[in-house]
């Protein structure tokens, strides 16, 4: 594929396509059980924003042996095999180099039916955008770094974090939709804007409809955005008009870089609903449809 | 004589700690904090201006210099047209009990009462934070009248915080049915800004 898609794909034969994809993140959150399964489902996201299904997974180690503790490690090994299990697929090995910044993530591989592939470049006019997790990931992992983020918003963020994109996948397979990609480092503007782009269309994101956590509000007003959000502004700032009056602290949650963030779906208006309420039951309780795709405009996102 | 941080080649959000750490030791005065990148050039001032602070930053060389007046309150030249806003929203509620006065029956009943009248206040009157600590916590996990009451002011933009290590001290933590458990920081943080503390209980 000569576009940026989410993963690599090849195809095996009639019908059946491998995809292949690999990523690994330093720690997000305090508990290293949690910090594991986070990684392991950031990792697998790819393959489910693609329509795949994971089957074969490595681990990929950068252990800070001096500040991590070996049953630490232990438990991060086992939150990255928890998502692995609950994936259906099974962990076949890794590798473990040593470094003095604990990175853990997972190469993995995944197959997926040609008829459910879903690229990021075939969002159409009409079409209903489903965002399926709350946004402030980055800003609130930036401020519990320091200890800034209240215990309870960690509880709920490691909670989204740790949420498989699996069911999502699944609902998206069985409704049908024309585009997805999941929402990660680039942040919700940065991927919208590479379906967008793609898909040669404008995006109208009803603003209030987007989901995210509040106190990555406050948290954003004394500055614990983390530079990748910025880089995020700077990179496609030019390509957003917000209509809507916002202060800076709320837009930068939409330029916010998330980690294992939710699947972004493009599907015909007559699906959004069916669609909406199947990704809900399999578990993604927070997705909502936060707007419309329309014809091609000078910017390539509106908020309004 | 100003302090400098040098926070050059740090990554977010250290700077911000440097930074905040230097402000906190001084009563008024003038910092200036070093950083070498855009992010943490707008975090340092965001961070500041968050606390109160004007913030003025230069750039030679990459690097960026950002100076941070503490505690000055007249106006910086170039920005007299600035509206002051006094508005109630710099006012704090620290609730430290269930009850007011001696008489707890007595006591809870006033409690109840003025916590509930609240939301006859205008907006600009309301305060812009409620803390509930030791007994305070039963009124946000228990007092259901009451916190049907409190609700209404969040949904005014009122943060209710309850104190986590109290709630639990009393093995309450998974009652609480209004507002967020807040920790010390944000405890301490919102009692030092706020202009106006009023103290319950």
């Amino acid at each position: 594929m000569e576009h940026s898609e989410d993963a690599g794909v090849f195809r095996l034969n009639d019908g059946t396509l491998l995809v292949q994809t690999a990523d690994f993140i330093t720690p997000v959150v305090d508990d290293p059980f949690m910090y594991g399964r986070i990684a392991a489902a950031n990792s697998l996201s790819d393959i489910y924003a693609m329509g795949g299904k994971a089957v074969c997974c490595l681990n990929l180690v950068c252990y800070d042996s001096c500040n991590i503790e070996a049953r630490e490690l232990r438990s991060i090994l086992m939150g990255g095999l928890d998502a692995v299990k609950e994936a259906g697929a099974v962990i076949a090995g890794g590798h473990t180099v040593d470094d003095p910044e604990m990175k853990f993530g997972l190469s993995v591989t995944g197959i997926v039916e040609e008829k459910h592939l879903t690229r990021n470049n075939n969002a159409k006019p009409g079409d209903r955008l489903i965002l399926t997790k709350p946004l402030g990931m980055g800003i609130l992992t930036t401020a519990n770094k320091v200890d800034m983020a209240s215990e309870k918003t960690m509880e709920t963020a490691a909670r989204i974090m740790g949420m498989l994109n699996q069911g999502a996948a699944a609902a998206m397979n069985e409704t049908g939709a024309h585009s997805a990609t999941d929402i990660t480092g680039f942040g919700l503007i940065g991927h919208a804007l590479e379906m967008a782009r793609g898909s040669g269309v404008t995006f109208r994101i009803r603003t209030d409809a987007v989901p995210f956590l509040p106190e990555a509000v406050d948290l954003a007003g004394m500055g614990l955005i983390p530079a990748g959000s910025y880089n995020n502004r700077r990179f496609a700032g030019e390509t957003v008009e917000f209509e809507k009056e916002l202060s800076d602290d709320r837009k930068m949650i939409y330029f916010d870089a998330q980690t294992s963030g939710g699947l972004f779906i493009s599907t015909a208006p007559e699906n959004a609903r069916t669609l909406l309420e199947k990704i809900r039951e399999n578990g993604a309780g927070d997705a909502e449809i936060i707007g419309e795709v329309v014809e091609r405009e000078e910017k390539f996102i509106l908020f309004s | 004589m100003s302090q400098v941080v040098d926070a050059k080649g740090l990554a977010c959000p250290q700077p911000v700690i440097l930074a905040k750490k230097a402000l906190s030791g001084i009563e008024e005065g003038i910092i200036t904090v070093i950083v070498d990148s855009e992010a943490s050039r707008e975090n340092v001032r965001r961070f500041a201006e968050s606390q109160g602070c004007t913030v003025t930053a230069e750039e030679k060389d990459g690097e960026f210099y950002l100076e941070i007046a503490k505690g000055y309150t007249c106006a910086v030249p170039g920005q007299t047209g600035a509206p002051a806003r006094q508005t109630g929203k710099k006012r704090a509620v620290f609730i430290q009990s269930d009850s007011i006065g001696p008489d707890e029956e007595l006591g809870k009943q006033l409690m109840k009462g003025f916590l509930e009248n609240m939301v006859e206040l205008e907006d600009s009157e309301l305060p812009s934070k409620m803390i509930f600590v030791n007994r305070g916590v039963f009124i946000t996990c228990f007092w259901d009248e009451t916190i049907e009451k409190l609700d209404e002011l969040t949904k005014r933009g009122v943060d209710i915080f309850s104190c986590g290590a109290c709630l639990n001290h009393f093995g309450i933590s998974g009652k609480l049915k209004i507002g967020e458990v807040g920790n010390a920081f944000d405890s301490v943080q919102t009692l030092v800004q706020h202009e106006n503390t009023i103290t319950l209980g």
